[in-house]
């Protein structure tokens, strides 16, 4: 059996809709920022493999880099969020969030 | 006859490291599963001869971001937040809805004839995507010079601009991000001194 296009895709689309039932279900803070770098690298390999079954050129390769140091600026931020949270609330349940709730 | 047994290992690791970051409910065992799920991805990155990527992958999520997760988890995972349960209910409503959604994209792909797009490749035509040595047609890429493979394909296809502008944008959102989360994770103690110097 070949390794086609369809078989890529079919990965990422799996890690997209893991990423994004872990971001909708999980209380965790930190759980929800896994989801992201799930749906992230999801996202990352459509665009290689796209960069590889088409002759449109290296382009895809190069946003897909942009994509990581991108993922990695939004995991130092969240995370400091995320350490801050857990030292005003001293949990780190993302449901007990709801101060600014009206 | 090895790519195909690569790409399956590579695969399976892949899919069922990110299943396993949604069924598992310890955070620990969460973090290692998306170690191996990333990992393998990077796997596959080179399979697609996508070198450079790869190995960015490799240094940058698997040795940088995933490290400052592992740190999170261990100052946030204390006695009882290590594990925190869902019911039921909410269990089953999203294995309904991830199985939906995946379907949908599923019957998607697969009902795409790709072969009939216009710039489909089959197989490698390159020399540089045979050799998967990327790292130099990725720097001429970025100040917009084609690769030397890649001038027979886009002869005509007039001036293409590069990469550097975002290239720049990137670095310095790196930098002020760099800032933002030191500040950021520094701000309590700034606060808990001017409260004391306020009762002072």
């Amino acid at each position: 059996m070949e390794v086609t296009l369809n078989h890529y895709l079919l990965i990422g689309a799996v890690m997209f809709v893991s990423g994004v039932v872990c971001m909708a279900t999980k209380r965790n803070g930190i759980a929800v920022l896994m989801g992201v770098e799930l749906v992230l690298n999801g996202a990352n390999i459509n665009f290689v493999a796209f960069a590889r079954y088409t002759n449109l050129g290296l382009d895809g390769q190069i946003v897909s880099l942009f994509v990581i140091v991108l993922a990695a600026a939004e995991a130092a931020v969240a995370l400091a969020i995320a350490l801050n949270f857990y030292n005003n609330h001293q949990t780190i349940d993302v449901d007990q969030g709801d101060r600014l709730k009206g | 006859m090895t790519e195909q047994t690569l790409f399956f290992i590579f695969a399976i690791l892949a899919g069922g490291g990110a299943i396993g970051v949604v069924i598992l409910q310890d955070i620990v065992r969460m973090a290692f599963s998306l170690i191996i799920s990333l990992g393998s991805t990077a796997g596959l990155f080179f399979l697609l001869g996508a070198d450079f990527v790869a190995a960015t992958q490799l240094l940058v999520y698997v040795g940088g971001t995933l490290v400052l997760l592992i740190f999170g988890v261990m100052l946030t995972a204390s006695g009882p937040f290590r594990r925190i349960k869902m019911s039921s209910g909410e269990t089953l409503l999203g294995a309904a809805v991830g199985l939906l959604f995946f379907s949908v994209l599923a019957f998607t792909v697969i009902g795409v004839n790709w072969q009939a797009v216009p710039s489909h490749r089959e197989v490698a035509t390159t020399p540089s995507d045979q050799s998967g040595n990327t790292s130099r047609a990725i720097g001429l890429r970025l100040v917009g010079i084609p690769a030397d493979a890649e001038i027979g394909l886009h002869k005509g296809s007039g001036s293409r601009t590069g990469y550097l502008l975002p290239f720049e944008i990137v670095s310095v959102h790196l930098l002020v991000v760099l800032v933002g989360a030191a500040y950021l994770a520094r701000a309590k103690r700034h606060e808990s001194r001017d409260a004391a110097e306020g009762d002072a």
